[in-house]
């Protein structure tokens, strides 16, 4: 664990992997350390920290351990996306062994952004290079994969990730609670629908 | 009790103070930009911090009541009219039921914050009346036509002491936690250059156009997350200050953090203006 100044109220915390961000963020949330915690892929960021002299005496006392496994979460796919034959090509299967591959994988929202809702789902093994030219406009509910991620537009928005299926499932919806479907530390399997 | 909108100019927004932790989910903080003005112009009228304002930017706003309601501009100064007469800046003005208060474009600044008694009681969304223009949470843009409810007023505006504007000056900076990232030491060279507003800045940030600050290294790093104020140097080296609709996540380095208390300077700074950075002590 290393701490980096972030201005004057906030501190980034380097970890050594997405699932200790997870933990951390969940652990310093717990604590009410800072207004936002805000887990990214290898940090955790406490922005508008309670206690600026003392977090970091705080956050010493952290250790990484295995983590309660987060709520599991069923998206149906419909698996039809642009990009399906393609992604097979490049990982020497048929679009039969890509969709295979994904509903056999258990992803976990590793961290959020992008736009509301936006879930980085890690669990991939392989990975995907994202579009030379990102599209203008992406279907709310389209599946995607980019690097090693997977994740599903909550909304219509442009974007660069290889769409390989869609689903009817509500991403975001900021009058539910919770406002997104897809929290950091949920678990995600993808089903056949 | 609501105003009727009959003219907008480039951009009306309802903005109150935002809605901090909803980062974890991607959901921007959104706010008034400059957030002095708004508070103030939320004192002028006897509101409380929190209640929602409209942030205008390059006036144009026209708009009525369909009762007699106090009002007050600020920020950007801008010539105001109460059907056709002129009206006072910075200051309370009684609104009378069925009159038009219009606001004149400013000649420095971009954004002024009108306030009316008991706030804009649109229906909050995660805590807060804002509108983020990224992540297109809480209402729509103001538009023509628009109904907008007003709250109940606490009571008649109070004399306020109206404080003199904060002095503008270079913005004060510390150190980001990928200043390393920068061949040299960043916070030397980012206080050394003058840059200028781009055309192309918005809420979401001040994008500034003059040297390139050079990267040591020019990899994504894997995303992180972003603070109001970071100074972020994307591959072409030309920094951007985030504002309030900034992305919560990240993949390119913070290499300086711009001190809160300026951050209302880069509201108001126009296309074309001249900016520079200084280290905060």
């Amino acid at each position: 664990m290393h701490l980096l100044p972030v201005g004057h109220n906030a501190v980034l915390v380097e970890v050594a992997s997405p699932a200790e961000a997870v933990s951390l963020a969940t652990w310093a949330r717990d604590r009410s350390l800072a207004v936002d915690v805000v887990p990214g892929a290898r940090t955790v960021l406490l922005d508008g920290v309670v206690d600026a002299d003392g977090v970091a005496g705080v956050l010493a006392t952290w250790r990484p351990s295995a983590v309660e496994p987060g709520p599991l979460v069923e998206i149906p796919v419909t698996y039809d996306g642009p990009d399906l034959e393609d992604v097979a090509s490049r990982w020497g299967c048929d679009v039969d062994g890509v969709v295979a591959r994904h509903l056999a994988t258990e992803f976990t929202a590793a961290f959020c952004g992008f736009s509301p809702g936006f879930a980085y789902l890690a669990g991939l093994d392989v990975e995907v290079p994202r579009l030379d030219t990102p599209r203008t406009r992406v279907p709310a509910g389209s599946v995607a994969l980019a690097d090693r991620w997977c994740g599903v537009y909550p909304t219509a928005t442009p974007g660069g990730w290889r769409v390989i299926g869609r689903t009817q499932a509500r991403l975001w919806d900021a009058r539910r609670e919770p406002p997104a479907l897809l929290a950091p530390g949920t678990r995600v399997r993808f089903v056949a629908g | 009790m609501s105003l009727e909108v009959v003219a907008v100019g480039p951009s009306v927004l309802v903005q109150d103070r935002g809605r901090p932790g909803w980062a974890h989910l991607g959901v921007p903080r959104s706010g008034a930009l400059d957030g002095p003005a708004a508070a103030l112009a939320n004192r002028l009228v006897g509101n409380a911090p929190d209640d929602a304002c409209l942030e205008v930017l390059l006036g144009g706003l026209a708009l009525t009541s369909d009762e007699g309601v106090w009002v007050a501009v600020t920020g950007a100064r801008c010539a105001l009219e109460v059907d056709g007469r002129p009206a006072g800046f910075g200051e309370a003005a009684r609104l009378t039921p069925g009159s038009v208060l219009r606001l004149g474009r400013p000649e420095t600044g971009l954004r002024s914050y009108l306030a009316v008694a008991g706030g804009i009681a649109v229906d909050p969304v995660l805590g807060s009346r804002s509108t983020d223009t990224l992540g297109r949470v809480g209402p729509p843009a103001v538009a023509v036509g628009d109904r907008l409810p007003m709250g109940r007023p606490a009571g008649p505006p109070a004399a306020v002491d109206t404080p003199r504007p904060p002095a503008t000056g270079p913005l004060r900076v510390t150190p980001g936690p990928r200043a390393d990232r920068v061949a040299g030491d960043a916070l030397d060279l980012l206080c050394r250059t003058t840059y200028a507003v781009s055309p192309d800045s918005d809420r979401v940030g001040l994008r500034l156009v003059g040297d390139a600050l050079p990267l040591a290294v020019r990899d994504e790093l894997p995303s992180e997350g972003m603070v109001l104020g970071a100074v972020q140097v994307p591959p072409d080296g030309r920094p951007v200050v985030f504002l309030a609709d900034h992305p919560t996540t990240g993949g390119y380095p913070v290499v300086a953090v711009v001190d809160e208390r300026d951050l209302w300077q880069c509201a108001q700074l126009r296309p074309g203006e001249p900016v520079g950075f200084t280290r905060s002590r």
